[in-house]
């Protein structure tokens, strides 16, 4: 199972059903933003209770950017796929791990999918920094608290964290950390540094008169 | 490493058929509102509607259904509402702060760390 990526192949087959209990009555969303092969089903699955599952959401053209129709007349409609686990977190929460493509279309949905969100985790790969710099900025757009996680492989570049942090320059209070996406407690560290980093924030903001 | 891209739905008439030509969504439905039956399926009933019945037995999250029937989340959320109105099912809705983009209160953060460490 180490060896999850984003191919939808390796995802297709459906899971046994783990169903969530009777209880669970709280739906929470993490998204986890990054370019094509990242790894961000690797880390979703590395801490689901489910086997990543993907599904889609139909964007009209006007989502696409385009506002001519064809020329027969029918609206064109193209679908956005994404990928989700889910953690349930105690007898009433639930949390799901959205698997969000970084690639601009996407951006469209984002109000409709992730409105709500607690936060994001971008997900970095050293060989490919500059597929974050679009990321970092929607998100700050959305003004969605995140995270960014350097997801290690063994044939990149060991640029120090800090030098990541100058390069996508990131403020002082963005947390960046290295992350080793196929390994559970790297990928559970990741997101409890993102629950705190939400939880500090809201601390602060309670604080403030 | 095949890299997703957004595909053609290839067949629109299907979900047109499926949805009865709707298109207006009911917007109070998030991807993690979660859904739970109130009855079983019953013969004649629209083949979606009882996939759905069937599902969410269990609450499940729109998006879960949405996987569960391969269809895309805005077509599901078409027939979660026919089967809203006729309370066939509930729908339990996440918590929604007043301002949109506003953080949770610390508390409701606090637990979702607890429930991470727990792991």
């Amino acid at each position: 199972m180490d060896s999850k990526t984003s191919d939808p192949a390796e995802i297709s087959a459906p899971p046994a059903r783990t169903p969530l209990g009777q209880t669970v009555d709280t739906g929470l969303k993490i998204v986890v933003v990054g370019g094509f092969g990242v790894g961000k089903t690797t880390l979703v699955g590395s801490v689901s209770e489910i086997r990543p599952l993907s599904t889609e959401e139909i964007m009209t053209q006007a989502g696409v950017g385009i506002d001519e129709l064809p020329e027969d007349g029918r609206k064109v409609t193209t679908t956005v796929a994404f990928d989700f686990g889910r953690i349930t977190l105690n007898d009433h929460m639930v949390l799901y791990l959205f698997g969000a493509p970084g690639q601009e279309r996407f951006w469209f949905l984002w109000d409709r999918l992730f409105s709500g969100t607690l936060g994001a985790v971008v997900l970095v790969d050293t060989r490919k920094l500059a597929d974050s710099w679009y990321a970092i900025d929607r998100l700050e757009h959305h003004r969605t608290p995140f995270v960014v996680a350097v997801n290690r492989f063994d044939d990149a570049p060991r640029h120090s964290l800090e030098q990541i942090r100058k390069a996508l320059s990131l403020g002082d209070d963005i947390p960046v950390i290295d992350c080793d996406a196929r390994r559970t407690p790297s990928g559970k560290d990741v997101l409890v540094t993102l629950v705190n980093h939400l939880y500090e924030l809201s601390l602060a903001r309670e604080m403030t008169p | 490493m095949t890299p997703r891209r957004p595909v053609d739905t290839g067949d629109p008439d299907r979900l047109y058929m499926i949805t009865g030509g709707r298109h207006r969504v009911d917007d109070s439905f998030d991807l993690v509102t979660l859904i739970v039956s109130e009855c079983e399926p019953v013969p004649g009933m629209q083949s979606e509607h009882r996939r759905i019945l069937e599902v969410c037995r269990h609450p499940a999250a729109v998006v879960e259904v949405a996987a569960e029937l391969d269809l895309p989340v805005t077509v599901v959320k078409i027939l979660l509402s026919d089967l809203l109105a006729t309370r066939k099912i509930t729908a339990r809705h996440p918590r929604r702060t007043p301002t949109g983009a506003a953080l949770p209160e610390s508390a409701l953060l606090k637990q979702v760390l607890d429930g991470l460490q727990n792991l």
